[in-house]
């Protein structure tokens, strides 16, 4: 059986966990490739203008994938717990991608912690749709858990040991996994960060033990699990770094309310707010890093001194 | 402070102000302000210090909020929910705070799990002589004067296009509130209701035999603060329409005992899961009054709204299946008002077309 999966979204934060699942479960993927214009353009052309840009880009995805397996891969997923909400276009993917395009197959599941479904039994329903026995989805899910667990844990050992380490300029940056890590949205600026000399540390790979716990200092009433493990970081680091760059797309909800927050509530510690849209120019958007990192480089000079 | 030197306030939302301040002056023994009203000079205010890309409920309620406190308010209330909505309080607070504002600030958030014996506690801090009898007695109170409001205002909606003589509507309308406002007790909520009820229906109006219906949908705020919408229903009803819609106060507090799954299972050709906020909602309301064979539909939301944008791709569906025309607004701080009149005149005449075809 040939599995899809899109290269946006969610792919970022749990790309270890469904591998793994997927192949113990003897299921072939099909990965879209890396974003690139002609991904982007089908993606803005079928959906609604207002949306983010990363939901544009995921559309590109699923897109491509149509016709070229048995099922995509649509994680549906509403709360974690009480508290802890993502943004309602997770909520809402599995329907969109749906109704945009007809007769899709999908293999969704179904996290919403308040109404008792859990990861778990989401994963072991999933099982059951693609025809395996119990005990082998249940292997599976053991199997993924422990892959990811083991794989995020070594990077973010492997982040800490470099920020200790290295004597170049750190920048934080903060911003969503799929945003970031995206070939189109967010590699140009990391390379483009890198390319003056500057290490980028990224929030998301810190240990989300950590964070977890450490957005309460900047935000007490956030609900967003997401934003919660970013700000989080942002505890954790803001001794270690020279500077703090959020990236966000055009126009997300969760990102417009908690970046702000953030820049009215952290002092004494330089930051740029960097938005982004499907019309992004190079040109101003370098200059912008670059003036932000000589400031901070300048900063440091007379601070020296 | 003494408590009753203190000017407690909250943002606009229709006329809803009337039964917020009834609620809050009948709790907390102290003055109560009903922000000015809303003009050009609020969402001005609100969208200067307000982050660029949220949307624009938090710019009129940041707008509302500085007028009120440039007039003295020193308590704030805010509620939330949803979507955005739940963290509105928190980053308000912290935009009036850097102004340099005084107050104090009060945040009910459903999603947070803000239950009615937690605002019981939080109003008991604040007026340590209510009891809790008292407190649910204005609760009650304020629910029913809720639903009196709705259903006479739902009442105008559907007729106020069709007044024979201009105005009359609005007129009983005023009196109706000043009334409203300063009722005590469930029976006189009653009298007045009943009251009303006569006096609307006395009205004389010229209605055609079958009227173009036109059903309203999207998100809550920019659906009950005309101000946002620029009076949309009020466009809509001077072009002869009748105007329906379903979100009320009193619906979202109480007729919704649906669950979101629920609509969903009801939309369930559309959607499989609840999509966000009112977002599931929309397309059941939407695909309802496609069957009911419904002239047209009109779907606003405040720019970049994320459940009513999720709930986009149903409505194009619904719409292309029940072959009911929908047209869509957003809005902004800067939504030209000749654009939007333009359109809902043009979508008016795509309608009477429509209608003249089928004949």
């Amino acid at each position: 059986m040939k599995i899809g999966i899109p290269r946006g979204f969610l792919y970022f934060k749990y790309k270890y966990f469904w591998e793994t699942f997927l192949k113990e479960l003897d299921c072939e993927i099909v990965l879209s490739p890396m974003t690139n214009k002609a991904i982007l353009k089908e993606g803005i052309d079928n959906s609604i203008d207002e949306s983010c840009l990363s939901a544009k880009v995921y559309m590109g995805h699923v897109k491509w994938l149509v016709g070229k397996c048995d099922y995509i891969l649509m994680p549906r997923i509403d709360s974690f717990g009480k508290c802890d909400k993502v943004c309602t276009k997770f909520n809402a993917m599995y329907d969109i991608v749906r109704n945009t395009y007809e007769g899709v197959e999908l293999l969704d599941y179904n996290i919403d912690c308040v109404k008792g479904c859990t990861e778990f039994k989401a994963f072991m329903r999933m099982g059951k749709l693609l025809k395996k026995s119990k005990m082998q989805t249940y292997r599976a899910y053991k199997r993924a858990k422990e892959v990811n667990k083991e794989k995020k844990t070594k990077i973010a050992e492997e982040q800490e040991k470099l920020v200790q380490e290295s004597d170049s300029l750190k920048i934080l940056i903060v911003a969503h996994p799929y945003n970031i890590y995206d070939k189109l949205i967010g590699e140009p600026i990391v390379k483009y960060v890198e390319k003056l000399d500057v290490l980028p540390i990224y929030a998301d790979v810190t240990s989300t033990k950590k964070t977890r716990i450490k957005y309460k200092e900047l935000s007490s009433s956030l609900y967003w699990t997401y934003n919660k493990e970013l700000i989080g970081a942002i505890e954790h680091y803001k001794n270690k770094v020279d500077g703090i760059m959020f990236v966000t797309a055009f126009p997300c909800g969760p990102d417009s309310m908690v970046n702000e927050i953030c820049l009215r509530r952290i002092k004494n510690i330089p930051m740029i707010n960097i938005v982004l849209d499907e019309l992004q120019g190079e040109a101003g958007l370098h200059t912008r890093i670059e003036s932000f990192i000589d400031i901070i480089r300048e900063k440091k000079k007379v601070v020296k001194k | 402070m003494e408590q009753s030197e203190r000017i407690a306030s909250f943002p606009h939302m229709g006329n809803y102000h009337v039964v917020v301040k009834a609620l809050i002056k009948r709790i907390l023994n102290m003055k109560v302000m009903t922000p000015p009203p809303i003009t050009k000079r609020t969402i001005e205010l609100g969208a200067k210090h307000s982050p660029e890309a949220v949307c624009v409920p938090f710019k009129y309620n940041l707008g509302n909020y500085i007028e009120s406190l440039e007039k003295g308010a020193d308590i704030l209330f805010q509620a939330g929910g949803g979507c955005r909505f739940g963290y509105y309080g928190e980053v308000q607070e912290q935009i009036l705070r850097d102004l340099g504002y005084e107050f104090e600030f009060l945040s009910f958030d459903a999603s947070a799990g803000s239950s009615i014996i937690q605002i019981y506690k939080a109003f008991k801090n604040l007026n340590p002589e209510i009891t809790i009898s008292k407190f649910m007695q204005s609760f009650l109170l304020t629910m029913k004067m809720l639903k009196c409001m709705d259903e006479v205002e739902e009442y105008i909606r559907k007729n106020i296009g069709f007044e024979a003589q201009k105005g009359s509507f609005e007129k009983m309308q005023k009196s109706f509130l000043n009334e409203l406002e300063k009722v005590k007790s469930l029976r006189e909520i009653k009298e007045i209701h009943r009251k009303y009820k006569e006096k609307f229906e006395k009205i004389e109006i010229v209605k055609p035999d079958k009227p173009i219906r036109v059903g309203i949908v999207g998100e809550l705020y920019v659906l009950m603060e005309p101000f946002s919408n620029y009076f949309i229903e009020k466009e809509l009803a001077a072009y002869g329409m009748e105007v329906h819609r379903f979100i009320t106060a009193s619906h979202l507090l109480t007729k919704r005992k649906k669950h979101n799954e629920r609509l969903a299972k009801e939309a369930s050709k559309y959607i499989k899961y609840h999509i966000g906020a009112d977002g599931t909602e929309t397309v059941e309301k939407s695909k309802m009054l496609a069957e009911e064979k419904f002239d047209g539909l009109i779907h606003v939301k405040p720019f970049g709204c994320m459940p009513e944008v999720n709930a986009m791709p149903m409505l194009q569906r619904i719409s292309s299946d029940y072959k009911i025309p929908v047209l869509y607004f957003s809005f902004d701080s800067q939504t030209s008002e000749t654009g939007i009149k333009t359109r809902l005149e043009a979508f008016h005449d795509m309608l009477t077309m429509k209608r003249g075809e089928k004949k």
